[in-house]
């Protein structure tokens, strides 16, 4: 087994967001896509999945409903609200932001060490 | 939601384990490493709400079931606490509800605050009715009313097809329903036409009345009625709702009709009730009226006793009515307020004495990671449930409480009917008992929370004990303290009611029965009708089996009778004025009505036979006036003039008691008796008062038939015996006092559970202590006394402290006492006693417990 790294602190959030704004998905689904995309890199620790999807409907950023899945069983499907979106957009503009400015801190300080 | 929550998760596992098995897991292992991936079902489940902000809720039904089953698991506790919180919550509603709707709630008319009554301020009463002559020059000079009534009681005989009925009513200005702000439901109100000398005969009918005798026709309007034998036309119905505070009884007005030639328009026998023009205050009214007093006009002569020289009083209506009941409502309120105080004081004594039973529970709680605040929480929501529970039981006794309230209340209390737990009272109770749940609840709290982590686990309890004792033995300082202040005042109205009765009335009350006989109908506008009436009715009478002795008179001492006032002119004093100077009772009676009231012949002779209609003007004069007018001298055979400048002069032929006329409390007794038949008009009403042989109250009915056997028309009314209107002359005080009294005796004996119980926790608690004390050889007196000092030692404290707030507290109880400084010493010795032996009773009990300690056993113990 490869090693997992932790999720910082933070990026469930935008992470689930993201998974939820290809269209509607229960929460077993967004666990599974979140572990596949991700490769098996980064931990998704289950236990605060619920907790982080019932945070962000509680905050109107997500919606859900009751449907029926292919498989015919009934499940909670959590979609996108407008609200959720804009907070999408927000958000990943700034995680693009830090990330950048953080790989430049990095490279720099390589650059230094040399 | 929560099984909504549920659900999610379950379908999360079970496509897991699906998954799982389908990569080829063992359907055991598939479902136990799904489980474990999602991990602790309960964790999750409480991240959950605390994500949705639910988390508070759960909590707080988590401590209510708690709290819930800790009162269960300490029936005797909850019992006691509840039932001593719903005591002191259902005390506090109901009085709080009686004197809300009395003094605070504004009275059912609109702009209330405007409606305004107006006296005439007499040289010995600031409260003297009105008299027609001043009605007018007011009417015309004054500028600070919109509407201005005067009034006068009314009670008609109604005639017609049903049985003939004597109806209470008034006789009213025309503007006297403007002046209130209601104008009648049904029809038109009296306008200016209508209220004239020999004007038309109207009358408006009360809702109830219309209902009752007519059925709610509403072709009355334009009917005539026959009242007194006269044909009154129906022009109007008040409103159902129409509450008239100024005579609750009256069903039916008719205009007053006042002529200046008549020889009334000068006696003070009228009340005045006034509308203030939109922005005119109270204050600027009185300086107004004050001015016009000060300010006669020739337009406008005034005789001397009504001359206006202390101008007038002028109150709001609401003022006016309340203002006799006001401060025996306020110190009752003050009273039942500090019953509550002690209710809740000896709740917290329980809820403490609880919590140091309880200590190791907090501690073991606060071990297991239990926040303080939590804790605190949690013991709020027991004191609150238990709060909420008293103020529930508290509301039955409430709604019991105003009953008793209405049933004892003196008969001046204004405005019965709206007493009742409405909104307003409902918001005081529910705030009154959230207040109490917090205080419970807090006071406790925080010592036990800050107590639980270092000492409860350790189980050291005794050690820590003494932080409680002393929030303990404060709050017992505290409820002998507040139980002292109720008892005194108690005290100082028992005083005075004592007093108040030792007043002699000036006549035998015992065995004396009055009823007042009414004339009615047109037959009687000839004054030697009315006379005559009397006389055979007096005749009757006195051959009734068991009379001893009967007379009529005009106005009955205690009775509330206040019409009568004249000014005497005594001819040994020239320079008063010709129409007199002293405002005197006048009493019309027949001949031997001094007799049979029993007020004694000081000087001279008594009225009788020979003082007749045309026979030389007799009469008989009180001690008081007496006693002023003649120092020294014989009164007998001077001579003295009352009444209209054609009168002659009347000869003083005796001198008699003084009487309490108008109560027991008040000694205005300047008086002046003479022969119904010698005076210059008629009274169409009369008092008869019956001496009786033996019980007086069982002649009622022989007497009436023996009046209506001389004329079955006549109308008799308001029985009663002169000893129950005594009593009623003292009605406020006593029931100030009954209430006084009931609250003492609650407060006493819930100050006496307070010694009781801080003393059996802490000889409990000492039990080792005095073990060891008796195993080194204190005797049994001297471990007694032990006790008995420390209990007796709180109540010393207490009552020191409780008698300086009694002195503070008997300021708001001057205007009730009666003969007593609010320092008498009596009442405060006597409750000292009093409180000084129930809690000696009170430490005796534990005392004697400690005093049979075996010291073997206690030290074995340890």
């Amino acid at each position: 087994m490869t090693a997992k790294s932790d999720l910082p602190q933070g990026t469930l959030d935008l992470l689930i967001l993201q998974v939820v704004a290809l269209g509607p998905v229960h929460g077993y689904a967004i666990a599974q896509r979140l572990q596949q995309v991700s490769r098996d890199v980064v931990q998704v620790p289950q236990g605060s999945l619920y907790p982080a999807l019932h945070r962000l409907e509680n905050r109107g950023l997500l919606a859900a409903d009751w449907n029926e899945t292919e498989t015919g069983r009934e499940a909670k499907f959590y979609r996108l609200t407008r609200k959720g979106r804009a907070q999408l957009e927000t958000e990943a503009a700034s995680w693009q932001r830090l990330t950048e400015a953080v790989g430049l801190i990095l490279k720099l300080s390589e650059g230094g060490a040399k | 939601m929560e099984e909504q929550l549920e659900k999610e998760l379950r379908f999360h596992i079970e496509q897991h384990t699906a998954d799982l098995i389908a990569h080829g897991y063992d359907p055991t292992e598939a479902r136990r490493q799904a489980r474990l991936a999602l991990g602790g079902p309960e964790q999750v489940r409480e991240s959950c709400r605390d994500a949705r902000g639910t988390r508070w809720l759960l909590d707080l039904w988590q401590d209510l079931r708690y709290a819930l089953r800790t009162l269960r698991q300490k029936p005797g506790f909850t019992s006691v606490s509840v039932l001593t919180l719903a005591l002191g919550i259902g005390a506090s509603t109901a009085i709080f509800s009686a004197v809300n709707s009395i003094l605070f709630e504004p009275l059912p008319y609109p702009h209330a605050g405007r409606v305004t009554m107006i006296w005439d301020h007499g040289a010995d009463n600031p409260r003297l009715e009105g008299t027609f002559g001043t009605y007018r020059e007011l009417l015309a000079r004054s500028r600070s009313f919109e509407a201005l009534a005067a009034m006068k009681a009314w009670q008609p005989t109604m005639t017609g097809p049903a049985e003939p009925e004597r109806l209470d009513g008034q006789c009213v200005s025309a503007s006297y329903f403007r002046a209130l702000g209601v104008p009648p439901a049904l029809g038109r109100d009296f306008d200016s036409s209508d209220d004239r000398p020999n004007g038309p005969k109207v009358a408006i009918l009360s809702n109830g009345l219309w209902r009752r005798r007519f059925g709610g026709d509403r072709t009355i309007l334009g009917r005539q009625v026959k009242l007194d034998g006269d044909a009154y036309t129906v022009i109007g119905v008040m409103p159902g709702a129409f509450e008239n505070v100024l005579s609750p009884s009256a069903e039916l007005w008719s205009p007053l009709q006042y002529d200046m030639s008549e020889g009334r328009a000068w006696g003070h026998h009228l009340r005045v009730v006034a509308r203030l023009r939109p922005g005119v205050g109270t204050d600027q009214a009185r300086r107004e009226l004050d001015t016009i007093a000060h300010a006669p006009v020739a337009e406008f002569p005034r005789p001397p006793w009504a001359a206006l020289k202390l101008g007038f009083l002028v109150n709001s209506l609401q003022d006016d009515v309340t203002r006799s009941v006001r401060p025996a409502l306020l110190a009752v309120l003050g009273a039942v307020m500090l019953v509550l105080t002690i209710a809740c004081v000896n709740v917290t004594n329980l809820v403490l004495a609880r919590g140091a039973q309880r200590r190791g529970e907090f501690a073991m709680r606060a071990a297991l990671g239990a926040g303080r605040l939590r804790m605190i929480r949690q013991l709020l929501t027991e004191s609150l449930l238990l709060a909420a529970l008293g103020g529930a039981c508290g509301m039955a006794v409430a709604q019991f409480g105003v009953r008793a309230f209405v049933a004892l209340s003196p008969p001046e209390l204004p405005r019965l009917g709206a007493i009742g737990l409405d909104g307003a009272v409902f918001a005081f109770g529910v705030g009154l008992t959230t207040l109490i749940g917090l205080v419970v609840g807090l006071i406790p709290a925080l010592p036990a929370s800050r107590h639980a982590l270092h000492a409860g686990l350790l189980q050291s309890s005794r050690r820590t004990a003494g932080g409680h004792q002393l929030t303990r033995r404060t709050l017992v300082v505290a409820e002998v303290a507040l139980a002292l202040v109720l008892l005194v005042s108690a005290g100082l109205l028992l005083r005075s009611l004592q007093l108040l009765f030792a007043v002699a009335p000036g006549f035998d009350a015992s065995h004396l029965l009055a009823m007042q006989v009414q004339t009615s109908g047109h037959r009687f506008d000839d004054d030697g009708t009315a006379y005559r009436f009397f006389a055979d009715a007096l005749e009757a009478v006195r051959r009734v089996p068991g009379v001893a002795a009967a007379g009529f008179t005009s106005q009955l001492p205690l009775s509330g009778d206040q019409f009568g006032i004249y000014g005497l002119h005594f001819e040994s004093n020239p320079n008063d004025h010709p129409q007199g100077d002293e405002p005197s009772f006048r009493y019309a009676v027949t001949p031997g009505y001094v007799e049979a009231m029993g007020i004694p012949l000081r000087r001279g002779r008594l009225l009788d036979a020979r003082d007749a209609r045309g026979a030389p003007l007799a009469v008989l004069i009180s001690e008081s006036l007496a006693r002023r007018k003649f120092p020294g001298q014989d009164p007998i055979g001077r001579r003295v003039h009352f009444g209209p400048p054609s009168l002659p002069w009347a000869t003083i032929v005796g001198e008699v008691g003084d009487v309490r006329q108008t109560s027991l409390a008040v000694g205005d007794a300047d008086a002046f008796y003479m022969t119904a038949t010698q005076g210059w008009f008629a009274d169409n009403a009369m008092s008869l008062v019956v001496r009786a042989r033996g019980d007086a109250a069982a002649l009622t009915q022989p007497i009436k038939q023996a009046i209506w056997a001389v004329d079955k028309d006549q109308p008799i009314v308001r029985v009663t015996t002169m000893d129950g209107l005594v009593a009623a002359s003292a009605a406020e005080r006593r029931f100030a006092l009954i209430l006084f009294e009931a609250f003492g005796i609650v407060a006493l004996a819930l100050a006496a559970t307070g010694i009781y119980g801080v003393l059996s926790g802490s000889v409990t608690e000492r039990m080792r202590e005095i073990g060891v004390r008796s195993a080194l050889g204190a005797s049994r007196g001297d471990i007694l006394a032990l006790v008995v000092r420390q209990g007796m030692a709180l109540t010393g404290i207490g009552a020191a402290i409780g008698l300086g707030g009694a002195v503070a507290a008997s300021h708001a109880l001057v205007t009730l006492l009666f003969g007593v400084s609010r320092l008498d010493p009596i009442a405060y010795f006597g409750v000292i006693a009093l409180l000084a032996g129930v809690s000696a009773i009170a430490c005796w009990v534990p005392a004697w417990r400690a005093a049979r300690v075996d010291p073997s056993i206690t030290l074995r113990a340890e």
